[in-house]
Parts: structure tokens; sequence; C-alpha cells
């Protein structure tokens, strides 16, 4: 017998046992929150409680009674650690349940502490129309916006005494001899893209333009264009409005109307006006006796840009060599297209710069 | 262009269609319209009458008249009228009860001035003819009693206003447009200047083109025995009002008459005051002209014009001289019907600022081969309405002008237009043009050389633009449309006349493109980056003035007072093309704020013209027959300013918002730079910011930007008195910065991304106040070597503990490597590393060493 602990040790005692189960089952449950819980842990499951220390004296036991000792200490050690582990979930659903409550807020509170600002809709609406026709093929080329007269007008077929150059109401700069003026259209880019590039050309180039009038609801002495100019073997009319047609989609929707109008620009022979159908009356105010449409003035149809087949004078200027290559060439309004896509109603707006007007259209259009 | 469609009828027989249906059919010819008014179509129940009894009622402040009116019914009418200026047998209009007057103005039975008045006799001006009258109309005794007078006198009728394009002078007539209209109807023109007038021998008046290149068609007629009193009749009065022309006297009225008609510009002088032998030529140096607007004009040597002895009489096409005029006693006439240069006529109109309806016309061609129509049906309406006598003979000056000949293949209209026409459709379309088009081609001026190359040389214009083909015809344009001259301006007859609408849509396969180039990506980045910091937009105009320059406190001889100058700006306060894009931004932040805005921060991105300072005087005007020499387009580009892009941001009032989280933070020098920053970043470079003095930023808070040692920009506080002379918020911030100056960088490169674990060192360092701090961070990041990953500073202290005159800078700096756990060691002998050059440079002290 000398071989084993001659101490008897007392939590071995079943009873002992049982009551220092029953005490830590008590403990768990009277355990008032997750701090308290983890007290009671502490203590009747911890290193230093009595049913450890009763488990770390089975080793003392004559082999006979290890067992049965095991198995007791085994079962003690379960329910306690079954009881702390419900207490736990419990207590833990307790505190979800009131804590994050209490630190609930109010998540409907504004937020505006470092605000967004906004680009401005002539430009994302350039880039837009750029878009398109990148997607097409195209590249976007770029010009002087003070332009020498001769990209201006000469270049472009439209002598100096040519009743269309007095319509241009241009801005000279330095004297009326110095052969430079703000460029009133965007067309001289045309010219520089066919000296500049190699043939094919198929280029788009929105930019800012100038002519002399007064500021009003619909006239600005400083707008924008968009230019578009294609040059290759083969092109046709047929190949314009295909061109444009698209374009229209692009911007205002499918479904759009489109008309081609025959008309007058030096720098293309055949030229075209292209009308869209209203956006507000769909054409019905054209009709006699319908009532009168603001927006078209009851024409039923809205200028939007003038095209045509690149002038062979034009070409020529350019050296380019028109019994070979032929192209098309289109101006598209900025401002009215952004009146027609946004009802935008007055131009002052914007050109004011009232962050009012601007900020709703944020970065794109 | 004004076009009565009664007029319209008598040279087109027109369907029966509406006005509206006629103007979509012009409309898709290319005569596009504008609007349609219409007359007389609200009147009704007016007719014709004949004064029988006038009783004056004389108990009245002004002349009251109660007359009896026979009608043509019978018994009859009795009805009040104010009007004296007819007698008893006149025959007059009379509206009956019942009767509409334009405008919906009813016309009911009642008692007036205690008479019965059953009726009203009206005026032109109560029929709608005319804007104000005088007195009753009073018309031909034979006139119809009882007739309507809507029928009779052509009231009811729709005016087509179109608006005719610069290159179709022969639409400025009704000649033009019932061509036009007969084509696009598919019906009968007949031509109103297909006038049998009389071949008569001998000349009017002795006359000469002594200038060729000035006038190549001079006729003059003579009329004898006019009536200067005689009026110009009814219907031709409501024509000329109606197409816009105020009725005059019955000598101008016929001129105007007939060019509206024909499209000829006639002029009319009192022959009894034109001495000796009439001449065309330009104006001799010091040469005046008294026009008939009394204006005395000095004339410049390439007017043209028409003299006599006396010396200049008449302004070629644009305005005739006073004393030639036609007066209330003229009885002898000479009209003039002449075919002068376009562009002469052009320019002299555009010099004397004297647009008339001779003028635009000429301007835009005119048909040589109307004068000698044009002057008979003139004089012809004289002698009818005016009892003159046509004095026999006419003065025919006239220069021979080779014809214009225009040889294309039969397919290339269709080629142009992408869908094929048969020859028989190009044949036809052009014939209804007025072009006679024969088989084959005929030699034209340079031959039909085509290079291949797609490229071509030298200055044969003609040449370059010849269109050679299967099937070529040879088309000759009529007189009319002087301009048809190219190829291309057939095809587009063909194509218009078949219908634009007619056309396909077809979408064309373009090449490839490579996209946005990296600075226009570049461009867009910038928008998005300071669209998303904070900062709106604005498109100012480019338009400043030397007191926004001052504002901005600029010295004289500020690079940026070196402005290009306009010749005729918008506002004589704004005569210059901006340098800088701040003045517009500044404005437009005050424009916000004065709306209700404090807390305001814009950007814009747009070019500044900047002259070059040995640029030539001027921009050459190159030929257009050939591609321009690259030293030729060189020396244009060297006349143009430079037109860099730049942009710029202007900030005030709070940048971060107060609010429910608590107070907010102004706006201030340091939001700047930092836009400046997002600038750079987009491009892919560092910034290097160095403090600067530089207008308009106060000089204390001013940052030069940098991108190695090219300067980009400044940004910083503005200037107390750049505040003050814009009326700015204080301590508003600005940043401009030249975008071209930035080198997008080309793809950014993969860094390392080591798994290792990091090690953080803190350093406070402390250094003379005035040390920047850039120069502190560049001699860490050189001291700490390779290992360093980041560095950052989290603190600046200014106080007692570091010193007067010194601040402390505390760093964080992080250190990694990429195939080691880095030990203690290494970490601090990096870190003493990075303090020791930091010291050395700087003469930064370890704090608390």
């Amino acid at each position: 017998m000398s071989d084993y602990d001659p101490v008897e040790v007392t939590p071995l005692h079943a009873d002992e046992l049982a009551r220092a189960e029953a005490d830590a089952l008590a403990a768990i449950k009277s355990a008032a929150d997750l701090d308290a819980l983890k007290q009671v842990r502490l203590a009747h499951a911890g290193d230093r409680s009595p049913i450890a220390l009763a488990n770390r004296e089975i080793g003392a036991l004559p082999p006979a009674a290890r067992a049965e000792a095991g198995k007791r200490i085994g079962g003690a050690r379960k329910a306690i650690a079954d009881a702390l582990a419900a207490r736990q979930a419990e207590l833990e659903a307790e505190r979800d349940a009131k804590v994050l409550i209490e630190e609930t807020v109010d998540v409907t509170l504004p937020w505006d502490r470092a605000p967004r600002g906004a680009r401005h809709p002539l430009t994302t609406l350039q880039e837009r129309v750029a878009d398109c026709f990148v997607a097409m093929g195209y590249e976007v080329a770029e010009g002087p916006e003070l332009e020498a007269e001769w990209y201006n007008f000469d270049a472009l077929n439209i002598a100096p005494d040519h009743p269309a150059r007095s319509d241009h109401d241009t801005f000279f700069v330095e004297s009326v001899e110095s052969g430079k003026v703000l460029r009133t259209q965007t067309s001289p880019v045309q010219i520089r893209a066919l000296l500049a590039r190699d043939l094919p050309v198929y280029v788009i180039s929105p930019g800012k333009v100038f002519r002399t009038d007064e500021l009003d609801a619909t006239h600005t002495p400083v707008f924008h264009q968009v230019e578009g100019l294609a040059v290759d073997k083969g092109l046709t009319m047929a190949h314009l409005k295909g061109t444009l047609d698209r374009f229209a989609e692009v911007m205002f929707g499918e479904g759009i109307s489109t008309r081609f109008r025959p008309n007058y620009f030096p720098f293309t022979e055949p030229s075209a006006e292209m009308d869209l159908r209203c956006f507000v009356c769909r054409g019905s105010s054209a009709t006699p006796g319908s009532p009168p449409c603001r927006t078209c003035k009851s024409e039923g149809w809205i200028e939007w840009g003038g095209c045509g087949m690149v002038n062979p004078r034009v070409l020529v200027a350019c050296g380019v060599d028109p019994s070979v290559y032929s192209g098309f060439a289109f101006g598209m309004g900025i401002e009215r297209t952004l009146m027609f896509r946004h009802n935008a109603e007055d131009m002052r707006d914007m050109i004011e710069g009232d962050i009012r007007f601007t900020l709703p259209f944020g970065l794109e259009v | 262009m004004k076009v009565p469609l009664s007029w319209l009828r008598e040279y087109v027989d027109l369907p029966a269609v509406t006005a509206h249906e006629v103007a979509d059919k012009l409309t898709a010819a290319g005569l596009k319209l504008e609007n349609i008014a219409s007359h007389g179509h609200e009147i009704k129940n007016v007719v014709v009458g004949r004064v029988l009894e006038i009783e004056e009622l004389a108990e009245f402040k002004k002349p009251i008249r109660h007359c009896k009116v026979d009608v043509g019914e019978a018994v009859p009418r009795e009805i009040v009228c104010g009007a004296v200026n007819f007698v008893v047998g006149d025959v007059v209009p009379v509206a009956l009860p019942g009767a509409v007057l334009p405008g919906g103005f009813e016309i009911g039975s009642r008692k007036t001035y205690g008479r019965l008045s059953d009726g009203m006799i009206c005026s032109e001006a109560e029929l709608g003819i005319a804007e104000s009258s005088p007195g009753i109309l009073v018309l031909p005794a034979d006139t119809m009693i009882g007739a309507d007078v809507v029928e009779l006198l052509g009231l009811r009728d729709d005016v087509l206003e179109l608006e005719i394009t610069p290159d179709c002078g022969y639409a400025l007539s009704i000649r033009g447009v019932a061509r036009e209209a007969a084509t696009a109807f598919g019906v009968a023109f007949r031509d109103p200047a297909a006038i049998d007038y009389p071949v008569a021998g001998g000349a009017s008046h002795p006359a000469a083109i002594a200038d060729p290149t000035a006038c190549d068609r001079f006729v003059l007629r003579a009329v004898s025995g006019f009536d200067p009193a005689a009026p110009s009749p009814l219907w031709m009065r409501v024509r000329l009002a109606r197409s816009g022309m105020r009725p005059v006297s019955l000598a101008v009225d016929v001129t105007n008459y007939v060019m509206l008609e024909l499209g000829q510009p006639l002029h009319a002088f009192d022959r009894a005051t034109v001495q000796g032998e009439i001449v065309v030529r330009r104006a001799e140096p010091g040469e005046t002209l008294e026009t008939l607007d009394h204006v005395v004009r000095k004339l410049h040597v390439e007017d043209i014009l028409i003299t006599d002895d006396s010396g200049p009489i008449s302004m070629a096409g644009t305005m005739g001289g006073l004393a030639t005029e036609i007066s209330a006693g003229s009885t002898d006439i000479l009209i003039e019907a002449a075919h002068f240069s376009a562009t002469g006529i052009a320019r002299e109109s555009r010099r004397h600022n004297l647009v008339s309806e001779a003028s635009k016309r000429f301007e835009r061609g005119v048909d040589r081969e109307l004068p000698m129509a044009a002057s008979w049906r003139a004089v012809d309406l004289l002698c009818t309405l005016g009892g003159g006598t046509a004095e026999p003979g006419v003065t025919h000056a006239s220069v021979e002008v080779a014809p214009v000949a225009i040889t294309i293949p039969a397919g290339h209209p269709g080629r142009v237009a992408g869908v094929p026409y048969s020859k028989e459709t190009v044949v036809w379309r052009l014939e209804q043009v007025g072009c006679e088009v024969v088989d084959g081609a005929v030699a034209q001026g340079g031959g039909h050389g085509v290079a291949a190359s797609g490229v071509v040389s030298g200055g044969d214009l003609a040449g370059k633009l010849a269109v050679t083909g299967e099937d070529p015809i040879t088309v000759y344009p009529p007189s009319w449309r002087t301009d048809l001259t190219d190829p291309n301006d057939l095809a587009e007859e063909v194509i218009r006349l078949e219908g634009y609408d007619q056309l396909p849509s077809v979408l064309p396969a373009a090449p490839a493109g490579a996209g946005l180039t990296e600075t226009q990506r570049l461009r867009r980045r910038v928008g998005r980056a300071l669209a998303l910091s904070g900062y709106v937009e604005v498109l100012s105009y480019p338009f400043i003035g030397v007191r926004d320059l001052d504002g901005l406190q600029l010295p004289e001889g500020d690079a940026r007072r070196r402005a290009t100058r306009l010749v005729n700006p918008l506002s004589e306060d704004e005569p210059l093309m901006r340098t800088t894009l701040l003045p517009g931004l500044l404005k437009t932040l005050v424009r916000n704020v004065g709306r209700g805005f404090a807390d305001v921060a814009l950007f814009e991105t747009g070019l500044v013209y900047r002259p070059k300072p040995d640029a030539p005087a001027t921009a050459p005007i190159l030929k257009v027959d050939r591609r321009p020499a690259d030293d030729e387009r060189d020396w244009i580009e060297a006349a143009l300013p430079d037109q860099p892009v730049r942009v710029a941001v202007v900030l005030a009032g709070e940048f971060d918002r107060s609010g429910w989280w608590g107070p907010g933070r102004a706006a201030s020098w340091a939001d700047a730079i930092e836009a400046a920053r997002a600038v750079a970043r987009e491009a892919g470079v560092a910034l290097d910011v160095r403090a600067d003095r530089h207008e308009p930023w106060h000089p204390g808070r001013c940052a030069a930007l940098y991108v190695g040692d090219t300067l980009v920009g400044h940004a910083g506080e503005l200037h107390p008195r750049v505040v003050e002379a814009y009326g700015l918020p204080p301590r508003t911030a600005a940043m401009e910065l030249e975008l071209s100056r930035l080198t997008p960088a080309g793809p950014a490169q993969t860094p390392p991304v080591s798994t290792y674990p990091v090690a953080t060192q803190d350093v406070a360092l402390i250094v003379p106040a005035d040390t920047p701090v850039t120069a502190v961070e560049a001699a860490l990041r050189a001291g700490a070597g390779e290992l360093l990953e980041s560095i950052r500073l989290f603190d600046v202290y200014a106080g007692a503990q570091v010193g007067a005159g010194n601040k402390s800078l505390a760093y964080t700096l992080r250190f990694r490597a990429p195939d080691r756990t880095l030990t203690a060691e290494e970490t601090t002998a990096a870190r003493e590393a990075a303090v020791a050059v930091a010291a050395e440079r700087t003469g930064a002290q370890l704090r608390g060493a």
C-alpha cells in the first residue's frame, strides 16, 4: 500500500465531489454577467478549482479505484463545462440584446462633411460625344482657339468676300489684317487634321468657338461645337447619314427621328442640315390648327447641326486628291445638344458658373 | 425671302395644296421655311359699294358723315363714317353687319352719333393691306358693285418666309422659288423672265462699261412723259408690303416689284438730272457721293460707280445718289439694269456698311441674262401704270463671258450619294435646274490628270477638282446658277431633287483607332479628381481687362500683362485674352458668394493665350489650290500665340464642413497646394513644393510648384490686396498650374510587395522654424536607405520645450525588407542613418537627445 498516497484525498469522496459540482453549477447559474461568469469559470473550472485538484489526485489512487474515480470526476467536469457554455451563450445573447441596442445611432443623420464637386456638363457632354466616336474608331483631334484666318476661313473655301464669312461675326485679334481670329467654328481642326495625319482620317474634335453675339438666353459669344471629319476612299452621303443617325441615337436614345435637309456650307458640297424631331411636340405642332410649340417654333423639327461631303476644294487645299478620296464632315452645337438632352433652357446658366447649375450633373452627363 | 403664294401661283401650276404642304416641299429642296403668315382668311362679308349721298353732321367736334351706300342690294345702307377723303359717286369697300375684319374685329349694325350705322366703310389698314392709312380706300370707278372685296383685291393669301442660303441668289425672287416649286411638285413652270420684249435699234442713252471686272452687262431704257403723281395700284402695294418692302411711289415700287419677281435689282434715275454719258467705272481717289439717305460718302478706289459728266451718280448695286433720285416731279426716267461683280458689290457693301435688297442679290449672284427682260418689264409697267412712253432704243453694253462647262461621269452624283442614279435621272434633274446637258467631255482648263497617290501638288485647281470616269456628260449651268461650278455642285442638285430623305443610312467601318491620347486621358482624370475633391467646374469667358490684372497685383513687366488684344471686344472693359485663369474663376466665386454660397470651391481647365515674343506680325493667308508648304505652316504657327492648357482652383469658406460631428475646417493655402498635388498625382509625377513670392499670392503663403526643375505653377493663399480688389471672402486660396507642362508618366511600375513584418520607428527632430519640411523629409529618405517603406510626418510642434525659433517634427518611419524579417539592430541602424543625414543637411537634432 505504501506505493500509494497515504493521504486520504477529500475531494475524491463521492459526496465531496457532488458538493463541488453543485456549488459550481449554482455559481454558474447565479453569474449575473459575462465578467462574473469569467470569475466563476476560474473558481470552478480553473486550475485551482476543487474538481481540477481532484482530477490531479486520480493518479494517486490505487489502480482499482482509478477507473471509477475518473468516471465520476469526468462526469462532474463535463456537467460544469456544459453549464458554463450554456450560461456563456445566455449571457452573450443578453449582452448583445442590451448593449448593441444601447449603441444604436440615428443612421439617417446627414454626412456632407466633404461634399463632392462636379464637372461642367458642357465638358462631360463633349467627352460623351468623343466617346461615341472613339468607339467607332475615330480619334480626338485638337487645334488652337486663337486661330489663323487661313485655317478658319480660306482653307475651308470661305473666301474673304464670301457672304458666309460675314455671317460669322468674327472676333479679330490685334488688327483686322493680322490674319488671326478667334476661331468661329471647330472646322479649322479639319484642316489641321488633314495636314497632320495620314489618310484615311477619322477624327472628332470638340472645342470652344467664338462669335460676337451678345449673351442672352439662346446666344453666347463663347460656345462649344463638336466637329467630325472622315476622309477615306469611297465615303458617301449615305455613310454620313448612317454616322449621324448612330450619333443621334447614342445622344438621345433609340427611336429618335432625324431628317436631312439641303443647306449650304462653303466647306461641304453637297451640304445638309441635320434636324431632329422636336422633343416637346414630337412634330405635332407643324400641323395647321395644332397648339403652337415654343421649342421648335411649330416647325416640328429642330436644327441640330450642319454636315455634308467635304468640299473637294477643301481636300485640294490640304493636298488630298479628291478623285481618290472623299469625305464627310459635320458640326453640332454642344450647348444646343445640352438644351435638348437635359432641358437646359437658358444659355446664361451654362456660363455663369452657379454651382447649383453644375452640381447635379456630377462626373458625367 | 417672303413669297406670297398668290404670286408664286402665277408662274407655277401648284396643285390644290395648303401653304404648309408647299413649304414642306420647298424645305426639302433646300429653301427652308421660317414662317407662314396668313392674310385675309378671316375677312368676310366685305363688299364693293358706291357712295350715293353724304350728309355732313356738323354738331360734333370732328367731322362725321352719314352716308347712303349702294352695295348691290335693293335698298342702300346707311353708314356713319369719320373719314372725309371720298365724294359722292366713289366706289369703296363696305363691311356689312356680320362682317369680320383682320384681328377678328366684328362689324355690327348700331346706333352712333344719333344715326343708324349699318356697316363700315373701310380703309386699307382696316382690311389688313397697310400698316396705317390716312383715309378710306377708294376703288376704281368701274369696280362691280356688290362684289366680294377679298376676292376682288386678292386679299386672301399666305406668305411663305423662306431662308435662302448664301449660294442661292436665284431664289431671292419669285422666279427662282417658282422654279423650285414646279420641280418639287412636278408641274409646269412659266418663266416670268421669258418676255417677248421689242428689239429696238439705237441707244436710249449713251453709256459704256469702263471696267469690265466691275460690270459685264449694263442696260439703260428710257421712259418719257411719266406721270409722277400716278399712284401704285393696290395689288402692287399689297404684294410689296407682304413681301416686306414699303411702297414708296410708282417709279420706285415698279423697280422693287420687278426685282422681287425676277431677281434683277433695278435703279431709276431722273433723266433730267443725268448729265452726258453714263460710265460704269471704279472710283477715283478723293471722290465722294451723297447717297439717297443724305449721307456724303467718301468713296474707295475699288467702289463700283455709275457716273456721268458730273462724276459719281450712284454706288452700283448698293445705293443711288441723291442728285439723280426720282422726285415728285420726275417725268423722264432712266431704268438701269446691270450685272455687277459679286465680290465687287460684296466689298462695297461691307466697306460702307450698306446692305440693301440689291446688294444682297448681287453678292449672292444675279442672272447675267436678265437685264434686258427685267428692264423691259419695268418700262412696260411704268408706261401702263404711269402713263409714260417707252423711248425706242436700248443701251446694252456688255462684256463677253465664257460659259461654264462642267464634265462629270454620269455616275458621279450616285457615287457621292452612295446610291446609284440612272443617267436619265441625272440628266433630267440637271435639266430641271436649267442646265444644258450634252453627252461627252469637253476639255476643261487644266485637263484631267489624276495622281494615283492621293496627294496632289501644283496649282491647277480646275484640274484637281475634275472628276473623270465612264460615260461623261458635259453640263452647262444656266445663267442664274452662278453657284454651279464644280462637279460636286452638280451632284448636290441631283441628290437634293431626288430627295435627301431617299438617301440610305449606312454606318461606315472606320479603321481601328488608338483611343484617347495620354494627354486627353489626363485632362479627364484631372477633372474627375478635382470634382471628387470637392471642386465644381466652371467655364468662364476667356476675356479679361487690365483691371483684372491690376486686381491680381501683377507688377509692371509681369509676363501675364503681355496679353493678346481683341480688335472688336464685346466689352471695352475686357479687350484682352486671358493669360491666367484666375480672374474668371475669382469673379465666378464672388458671384456664387453673392448668391448665398459661402463655401465655394471652383476649378477651371482651359487655354491661356500667350503671345510669342518674336512672333511675325501677321499670319499669312496661304493659297488654297494646293497643300501649303511646311515652312508656310510653320510661319502661321509662329504667328499664333502659345495656347497651353491650364488648370486652376479657387476656394473660400469651409472646405470641410462644420456639422453635428463637430467643427469643420476653413479652406486654406494647404488645400490649394493639395489640389495641385491631386493634379500631379493624376499625371503620375511628383510635385516639388517650394516657398515662393509670386503675385497674386500672399508672400508668406505662396508655393511654387515644380516637376523636376520645371516650374509648373503656384498655389497658396491670396494676397489680402487681391482679396480686397476682387471682393473675395478673407483668406481665399487659389492654385494655377500649367497642365501642358505635365508630361504624363509612363505606365506605373509594379512595386515589390513584401510579406515580411514591418518595423516601425518614430523620430522627433528639432530644426530651425524656417526649415522647409520637404528638405527634412528628403534628407530622412536619403539617409534611411532602401529598407525605408514609408515616412509620415505626424506632428509639428513649436513651443518652449524645443526652444525659441525652433520646431519639432515627429515622423513615423516604416521599414521592411523584401526577403527577411528585419532585426532590431538593422532597423535602428537605418533610423540612425536617416537622422544623421537630416542632421547633416538641415541641422536637425534628435529631440530628447
